[in-house]
């Protein structure tokens, strides 16, 4: 992986934000990451932001913000959105500034393989560049 | 000159016609898309009304800004994020005057529709709210004090959605069997535009 996230202070992980519309797969992916990333306290820290402000199908800016702000050690957060309001509503709170915390950036990635790649590489300590451009390589794996 | 209490007129008929037109758009949303437009919407609106009455904000600006803050956390579909960005990048154009120009205002109102389309990554032809709202953007811009030309404009470029293929959103997924069905989102913004109208139409009178 690419380096530490600051000299003496591997500590602090890159945070991964799993947006989904149903909060059922948001969690269940979240758990399916944190388990083949070796989960456990070593583990980066994942939150799912899945659903909409009613609890339905949809998408919550104010989980998402939660989510963000839960797994945020300093080292930056990535978020990853399934589809539609998902995604537009992450950059629309990016594109606003104040409501996610600084460092947080929307990883352009497939959901679950994405998800994997991500918390894979902040587990070991990637950076966030090193984080998103997991994440964002995933795409490229061919399955035929 | 627009002042606050235009603004709040504008927001306050816009959810009064979002209310009144819910069944509507989450009956044109099951054609092509996840039937819950109206219900989003009314829900966002609902927000919106709320703090407006709760914050009282003292300037167009702020007013668009808070609108379009509370569409992004409460509307939970696509429309949340778009229709905030509209109301709170036309806000933010608007800076901090106590009363802004219709000149200002229609200056202002292209900033916004260019930052939905920059957001969605959608051009008008894409079967999108965009479809209503640049036509009224550059009805307003060619006569700022047109609001009447501009809900006309919106209207006739939500039924001009009719015979398009969805290129954006879920209603994408359908391909050709979107053709046929009139978009939600630009339906919606009609609505928007001609609440605008209302607002306009009170204070004249």
């Amino acid at each position: 992986m690419s380096g530490g996230t600051a000299a003496g202070g591997r500590t602090a992980r890159v945070g991964v934000v799993l947006v989904s519309h149903s909060a059922r797969v948001a969690e269940s992916v979240a758990e399916l990451a944190s388990e083949l990333a070796g989960g456990g306290a070593q583990g980066a820290p994942v939150a799912a932001a899945g659903g909409g402000p009613d609890g339905g199908t949809g998408t919550s800016a104010e989980l998402i913000a939660a989510a963000a702000r839960s797994v945020d050690a300093g080292a930056g957060v990535a978020v990853l959105a399934d589809l539609g309001s998902a995604v537009l509503t992450v950059k629309a709170l990016l594109a606003e500034g104040g409501e996610l915390p600084p460092g947080t950036r929307l990883v352009d990635a497939p959901f679950v393989e994405g998800a994997v790649a991500a918390v894979v590489t902040a587990s070991a300590g990637g950076d966030l560049d090193a984080v998103a451009a997991a994440a964002g390589e995933a795409y490229g794996y061919r399955k035929e | 000159m627009l002042d606050t209490e235009f603004f709040r007129r504008w927001l306050s008929a816009a959810a009064a016609a979002v209310d009144r037109e819910a069944d509507r758009l989450t009956e044109l949303d099951s054609a092509i898309g996840d039937a819950d437009h109206g219900t989003n919407l009314r829900r966002g609106f609902a927000a919106v009304t709320a703090a407006l009455e709760a914050e009282g904000p003292a300037t167009p600006g702020a007013v668009l800004v808070l609108a379009g803050g509370r569409l992004i956390s409460s509307v939970g579909g696509a429309s949340g994020p778009l229709y905030g960005t509209l109301l709170r990048s036309t806000g933010k154009s608007l800076g901090p005057a106590d009363e802004v120009s219709p000149e200002q205002f229609a200056g202002a109102l292209r900033e916004g529709v260019a930052a939905v389309s920059r957001l969605g990554g959608a051009v008008p032809g894409d079967k999108t709210m965009l479809d209503a709202l640049e036509p009224a953007a550059a009805a307003l811009a060619k006569d700022p004090e047109g609001f009447a030309s501009a809900r006309s404009a919106a209207a006739d470029g939500a039924l001009a959605t009719v015979p398009l293929r969805a290129r954006k959103g879920r209603a994408s997924y359908l391909g050709e069997r979107s053709i046929g069905h009139q978009d939600p989102g630009a339906t919606s913004s009609a609505l928007l535009v001609a609440a605008l109208a209302e607002a306009a139409v009170r204070e004249a009178s």
